[in-house]
């Protein structure tokens, strides 16, 4: 037993011990759901990632969580987006700027570390220890899956932020799980007609693709958009997340016979293989007798801004950007830009979109238990331009996408679609994208058991107690 | 063939740095007997000592420009470089731009500091214990400088571009008879290569060809008798950690425009080294540069399409398939002397 020492003690201690509270955090007591507020107060957790390929997009996220606590709490410099959120039949929300329902709003704070594993510990960590009601956050959609998996099972709502995967609301959907956020198949769907257009309806394409679910549902969503307008795909090479130096997949790109590169990459990623590709000279090149094209699925500022020059003229598709003119986004823009100094990203405004629309469900429900909250978020209204049968759900507005329809079907939400280009005349270190169009939600919408997103169910929701 | 070619000069650019960053962890076990785990953090200092300079150079005051306006309407403000407000446009501009090359200067002091720094300060301790501690401590090490970097630098990859005059590339399809466009090659990339080989050049004729390098080759071979001749070895030794924290200081300054720095550069680098320095065989300098270009060749042999098409996901563990052969055929590498890790 010599070396059974005082180290190794504790560290079975506390793995034994680890192991024994594990089953406690799904079963709670006196409580007739996970983490029931009872004091004045209620715990929000925001689970962002801040190191790793999209620590960036995680950092922006953050400041626009804090930016919506504020606004909810009413100790902001100003009421931001509560001041034009509105309901289908143009009424007011029901948020006043005095908590959620008379509870001061409190949060923590967790690091994903772009990690499936890291983002589930974190995210246990903040119901557990913490005692969070609702998990909120992203950046990539392998995180945003498992994390709404947890949240299903532990009986909390999961309010996805930045993730884009079809899977999030695809194979993967949850009961306690609602996404805001645009998805591969729309980013295809409003992508492929600007491009066929710009580009012509005769090219061919070469994929790199982020190695994880993200990756592959987008690359499926705009291989198959643009082979329905006329492109050929020659081949999909997947990378893997933080690769650094992808110049060994750039290099047999321009022998492969392709005239197009898509770069299904996100964060810190796309900026170093964008910047490689630019380095490898893939701008300036020919082939089949056309100039060479590179086309970024999804964009956003940050990373146009990392990316630098070589964003110029790129198209991609965007969620929100901050540009643009209606009195929503308007509202935000000034609000965030003038707490933070720069203007807010589309990561920044989905998951402060998340925040309201949770806190008014919540407020609408007259609880935090989340199969109320499920209920007040699926509603029964209808979006002109998409008003179908499977196309149900709770209409809202004054959000900065326009009328927007979160489907009861799959949680998912449906609106006009940005399609963006690297700007090349910048008036400002801000003004990087141009707005090349916005599609409509006709065109981009899809039934809720479209083959790209056949497999999942929503089940029942789960209170947890 | 065009493929062939490209794939070569592909692997010398990772080669150079494989190569650089095994140089110096055979420096350092030739001579300590150490094995360094903190060396590819040093390669990551090293890269940050350009991205500091840069930031050193474009530091800004802002000025209010009345007649344009910000995103949200108020008066615009412009950030004004003080070196370009001091020095005039021209030579400030320059000074920025060339802030990758112009780094090199500012990481040679610091690196040596860093690397002395760290060989009297701590590892010095650690000469007696087994390998094991070594390894502990010095990655522990590497640990907090990483979190270190990342407190001050964040966690993003901060892009440092490369001089003007080196942008872009090279179309060396056209002058070997190739169609246009077939063998493109960044010039920065070639530059690199060049600097990796001058380098590389230098340690060998400084160890070679002066009296402090014959003392320090003697050391390596038996450092007790080298001791009983009277001649201080350990302060030499010392002088080596520095001069082997110099050099993956400089193959990091001179690769942050390949790949944007960032706080755990170092870690990708570093496991990779080992295996080069492994398969080159431990304590050899001539193979941990044989090895740091081979491997790098390899590898990017193994990213090429039809490769991974023939087994994928070979590019990701080509090196440790490599390094297993090497270790079960010749433990000692490809070129370490007879008994060294054999018995």
């Amino acid at each position: 037993m010599s070396n059974f020492t005082r180290r190794r003690l504790l560290k079975t201690s506390a793995v034994a011990g680890g192991a024994l509270a594990l089953p406690t955090i799904f079963t709670s007591r006196a409580h007739a759901f996970t983490n029931e507020p009872t004091g004045d107060t209620v715990m929000l957790g925001f689970n962002v990632p801040q190191s790793g390929a999209y620590a960036d997009e995680g950092a922006d996220q953050l400041r626009a969580y804090e930016l919506a606590v504020e606004h909810l709490n009413g100790t902001g410099a100003d009421n931001g987006m509560l001041e034009t959120f509105r309901y289908a039949d143009g009424s007011r929300t029901v948020l006043t700027g005095n908590g959620i329902l008379g509870k001061r709003v409190e949060y923590v704070t967790g690091d994903t570390q772009t990690n499936t594993d890291a983002s589930r510990a974190s995210a246990r960590s903040m119901i557990e220890k913490d005692g969070a009601v609702m998990i909120t956050g992203g950046s990539s959609s392998g995180v945003a899956v498992a994390v709404q998996a947890l949240c299903q099972e532990a009986g909390v709502m999961f309010m996805a932020g930045l993730t884009h995967a079809n899977d999030t609301t695809g194979k993967d959907r949850r009961a306690n799980g609602f996404r805001h956020f645009f998805n591969s198949y729309m980013s295809g769907a409003a992508l492929a007609p600007v491009l066929a257009n710009a580009y012509g309806a005769d090219r061919k394409a070469y994929y790199l693709t982020a190695d994880y679910n993200w990756g592959y549902t987008t690359e499926q969503a705009i291989s198959e958009a643009t082979e329905g307008v006329g492109w050929e795909t020659v081949n999909k090479v997947l990378t893997p997340l933080g690769q650094g130096d992808f110049s060994s997949y750039l290099t047999p790109v321009l022998g492969s016979g392709a005239d197009t590169l898509v770069l299904v990459h996100y964060g810190g990623d796309m900026v170093n293989s964008l910047t490689n590709a630019v380095q490898f000279g893939l701008r300036e090149a020919q082939a089949n007798g056309k100039d060479f094209q590179i086309v970024v699925p999804l964009f956003s500022r940050l990373m146009a801004r990392g990316a630098g020059e070589n964003i110029k003229g790129i198209f991609g598709s965007t969620n929100w950007h901050w540009s643009l003119p209606d009195e929503a986004s308007q509202v935000f823009t000034r609000s965030f830009g003038t707490k933070y100094g720069f203007p807010p990203s589309q990561a920044a405004h989905t998951v402060y979109c998340q925040t309201l629309l949770y806190a008014d469900a919540v407020e609408r429900a007259g609880s935090f238990n989340p199969c109320a909250v499920v209920e007040a978020l699926e509603g029964d209204d209808s979006l002109p331009g998409i008003d179908s049968a499977s196309n149900r759900g709770f209409v809202f507005d004054g959000l900065g996408n326009g009328p927007t329809l979160y489907r009861a079907a799959d949680h998912q939400c449906f609106k006009d679609v940005l399609v963006v280009r690297g700007k090349e005349e910048p008036e400002s270190e801000f003004d990087l994208l141009e707005v090349v169009e916005v599609t409509p939600v006709a065109q981009v919408w899809y039934e809720p058991d479209h083959p790209q997103f056949a497999g999942g169910q929503l089940g029942e929701c789960n209170p947890g107690a | 063939m065009d493929a062939i070619i490209l794939q070569v000069l592909n692997g010398l650019d990772k080669g150079s740095a494989y190569a650089l960053i095994a140089l110096g962890l055979t420096l350092i076990f030739g001579t300590l007997g150490v094995v360094n785990f903190a060396h590819g953090v040093l390669f990551a200092l090293g890269a940050f000592c350009a991205v500091t300079l840069q930031a050193f150079f474009s530091a800004s005051f802002s000025t209010v420009d009345e007649s344009r306006t910000d995103f949200l309407g108020n008066p615009l403000k412009v950030e004004v470089p003080y070196v370009e407000a001091w020095f005039g446009e021209t030579v400030g501009g320059v000074l920025i731009d060339w802030s990758v090359p112009l780094a090199i200067l500012l990481a040679i002091p610091v690196m040596a500091v860093v690397g002395i720094v760290m060989e009297r300060g701590l590892i010095k301790h650690f000469y007696k214990r087994p390998h094991a501690d070594q390894i502990l401590v010095t990655f522990g090490l590497a640990i907090v400088l990483q979190q270190i970097i990342k407190y001050f630098f964040g966690a993003n990859p901060i892009p440092v571009p490369a001089p003007d005059a080196f942008r872009g590339s090279f179309d060396f399809g056209v002058m070997l008879g190739f169609d246009p466009f077939t063998i493109i090659y960044p010039y920065w990339r070639l530059v690199y290569f060049g600097f990796a080989a001058v380098i590389i050049g230098g340690i060998f004729a400084f160890l070679r060809f002066t009296t402090f390098g014959m003392v320090v080759r003697a050391g390596m071979a038996d450092r007790e008798t080298v001791g009983l001749l009277g001649i201080n070895i350990d302060r030499r030794f010392t002088i080596m950690f520095g001069l082997a924290a110099v050099v993956a200081g400089l193959a990091g300054v001179m690769y942050a425009p390949i790949v944007a720095p960032n706080y755990d550069m170092g870690m990708n680098f570093l496991v990779l080294s080992f295996v080069v320095v492994v398969v080159g065989g431990m304590g050899s300098l001539p193979g941990a540069v044989l090895a740091g270009f081979l491997l790098g060749i390899i590898e990017s042999f193994a990213s090429m399409g039809a490769v991974i098409a023939l087994i994928p996901g070979i590019n990701q563990v080509i090196i440790y398939l490599v390094a297993i052969i090497v270790l079960l055929v010749r433990p000692r590498g490809l070129m370490g002397r007879k008994g060294v890790m054999e018995d």
